[in-house]
């Protein structure tokens, strides 16, 4: 059947119905695990999350066990406390170094940026093992100092791309009238670009404070300290050793997406502004 | 004179950039190929081997590549079906959903229930895939559906039984990423020019015809976007498998990149798995040439 051969109406409604069972099914398996985690733990052990209907019992529970079991809050901080720095510190060096990319003319400049576009595109696998022996030699293994130098390090190329690209679109005659002035370099950097550039600093800060948050691997690879591990250690570690504690698992997971959803539906329209200048132009 | 002066200020701002990507992406690539060419266990390992860490693992490594069986299994198959099916299934709801979702009124909403994966971590993804797929008939929501659907149907332990559990990895993959997808092309979708749609309307094209002769070739430039992305990812893939099956049951859903995490880490083969590393380049590396040569075009028509 070709859609010639539905009328306007009924096609309207076919297609509304399509999308709205594509959402759901998008939806539920978040909405399963949410719901697990604030299910009492005989309940969840008698039936199905879905049968909440009909067996509405809530409870806290979950979340107070796992909040206090497993040096799990303390994980909670250190996801923060990985997360704010490893944030601030590559979006300020990118930043410097977008300008040069974008407004300085200096031997190299063209191929460099094209070096660290491919490097865009290389996996992290390729890094680990000298980086670790690297933090071993410097005596940063185990601290804070090494995870943040790692994740600025790998969030430059990106960072350096959306920003040059936004800094480049810039009227020039800006910088003329500038230079006019007697601005120096780092004057036109800190008094004309940066004003001008907040929503994509903007973008670029929530994209880099959830891809952070969200991290496991180089936690789990380059950060050799139980204590300093972030939720997402914490929560992979809880899958391996108690794979079928349901309830924690569940509530766990759910602390940890909390905050990134919270970013999300709060700052949506930096989202998709972000991914759509690093799609379309990039 | 001032010449040079202006030369040495614009490399101050790019030079603690330069100096991290040296010491953190470029050097260790350099090592890690260098690694790859010695044998044995621990971080250091001393006895020179050439090439045949590489040569083991096309040949000798049944989790990695064999050809015992028809079809072909392995680390590197399990990774083209991935290429294949995660870059299609990405393509197809994205595209789906963002044409379909178009104009309605209920778009922001569906929108962001398809984004919602992408926002959150590989590990609470895997986390509510292990809820899902779960044969255990009191969490997993897939085996209660099929069982009311289809009379007699027995619970399937999707992630447990090797013939399966690859496509129910890959299945997650589509489920997080398809919000992307969707989001390029729903942008781009938009921005095509409702004229040229509009003739072809008036021409008498059906809606079908006109997506498919008209929007799709469009499209061609975020679909390539995307699809590069997708197969990139694909190629790099490794903490959804690591944390969902950790590459079981008995290796069945073990990627390429999974594999090098697992031999060094695991196994404490660090020369062979950097090996591992050192072999995804070959299909990356392409992929690196088009990357540059797709921005320096578009530097070109700025």
């Amino acid at each position: 059947m070709t859609p010639q051969a539905i009328s306007p109406t009924a096609g309207r409604v076919f297609r509304g119905i399509l999308v709205v069972l594509l959402a759901l099914a998008w939806l539920m398996p978040t909405v399963g695990l949410l719901v697990t985690s604030v299910r009492p733990q005989a309940d969840i052990a008698a039936s199905g999350w879905w049968r909440i209907v009909t067996e509405w019992r809530l409870t806290d529970e979950n979340y107070r066990g796992v909040l206090t079991a497993r040096h799990f809050f303390a994980n909670f901080i250190n996801s923060f406390i990985i997360t704010v720095p490893a944030t601030v510190l590559p979006i300020i060096i990118a930043a410097f170094a977008a300008h040069a990319f974008a407004w300085l003319r200096f031997r190299g400049r063209n191929i460099l940026f094209m070096v660290i576009v491919a490097l865009l595109v290389l996996p992290l696998q390729e890094t680990w093992v000298p980086v670790l022996k690297m933090q071993s030699r410097l005596g940063l293994t185990g601290k804070y100092l090494a995870i943040w130098l790692a994740h600025t390090a790998y969030g430059l190329p990106f960072a350096i791309f959306l920003l040059r690209n936004f800094f480049a679109e810039l009227p020039r005659e800006l910088f003329e009238a500038a230079r006019m002035d007697g601005y120096s370099d780092l004057g036109v950097f800190r008094s004309i670009v940066l004003p001008l550039s907040v929503p994509a600093l903007a973008s670029l800060g929530i994209f880099q404070f959830v891809w952070v948050w969200n991290d496991l691997m180089n936690a789990l690879v380059l950060l050799q300290d139980l204590r300093k591990f972030p939720l997402t250690v914490a929560i992979q570690s809880l899958l391996g050793q108690y794979g079928s504690e349901w309830n924690l698992l569940a509530s766990g997971a759910f602390i940890s997406m909390s905050i990134p959803l919270l970013v999300f539906f709060l700052l949506q329209r930096y989202f998709v502004q972000g991914i759509t200048a690093g799609a379309v132009k990039g | 004179m001032k010449e040079r002066g202006a030369q040495l200020r614009a490399w101050l701002f790019v030079l603690p950039a330069l100096i991290l990507l040296a010491a953190y992406l470029v050097y260790p690539t350099i090592q890690t190929f260098r690694v790859s060419l010695f044998g044995g266990t621990g971080f250091n390992p001393t006895r020179f081997v050439g090439l045949r860490n590489y040569l083991l693992l096309l040949t000798r490594d049944s989790l990695f590549l064999s050809f015992a069986h028809w079809p072909p299994s392995g680390a590197l198959v399990n990774n083209i079906l991935w290429l294949v099916l995660f870059t299609g299934g990405t393509l197809v709801f994205g595209l789906l959903i963002a044409v379909l979702a178009n104009g309605m009124r209920l778009e922001r909403v569906v929108k962001s229930a398809v984004f919602l994966p992408m926002v959150i971590s590989s590990t609470a993804a895997a986390v509510i895939a292990r809820f899902l797929f779960s044969p255990d008939a009191t969490i997993g929501v897939l085996n209660a559906i099929l069982k009311a659907l289809i009379p007699g149907f027995t619970p399937v332990s999707w992630l447990g039984t090797g013939e399966v559990v690859n496509y129910a990895v890959i299945a997650t993959g589509v489920w997080i990423w398809t919000g992307l997808s969707m989001t390029v092309l729903s942008a781009a979708y938009k921005s095509l020019d409702p004229a040229v749609l509009e003739a072809a309307r008036v021409d008498g094209a059906n809606p079908w015809k006109t997506f498919w002769r008209i929007s799709i070739p469009m499209l061609a430039q975020p679909i390539t976007f995307v699809a590069i992305t997708m197969i990139i990812n694909s190629l790099k893939m490794i903490d959804l498998v690591l944390v969902m099956t950790a590459g079981g049951p008995a290796g069945a859903s073990r990627v390429i990149g999974f594999t090098f995490y697992w031999e060094v880490f695991n196994n404490n083969l660090v020369g062979y798995g950097s090996a591992v590393a050192i072999l995804m380049l070959v299909p990356l590396a392409p992929l690196m040439v088009i990357q540059v040569r797709r921005i320096r075009n578009q530097e070109a028509g700025r």
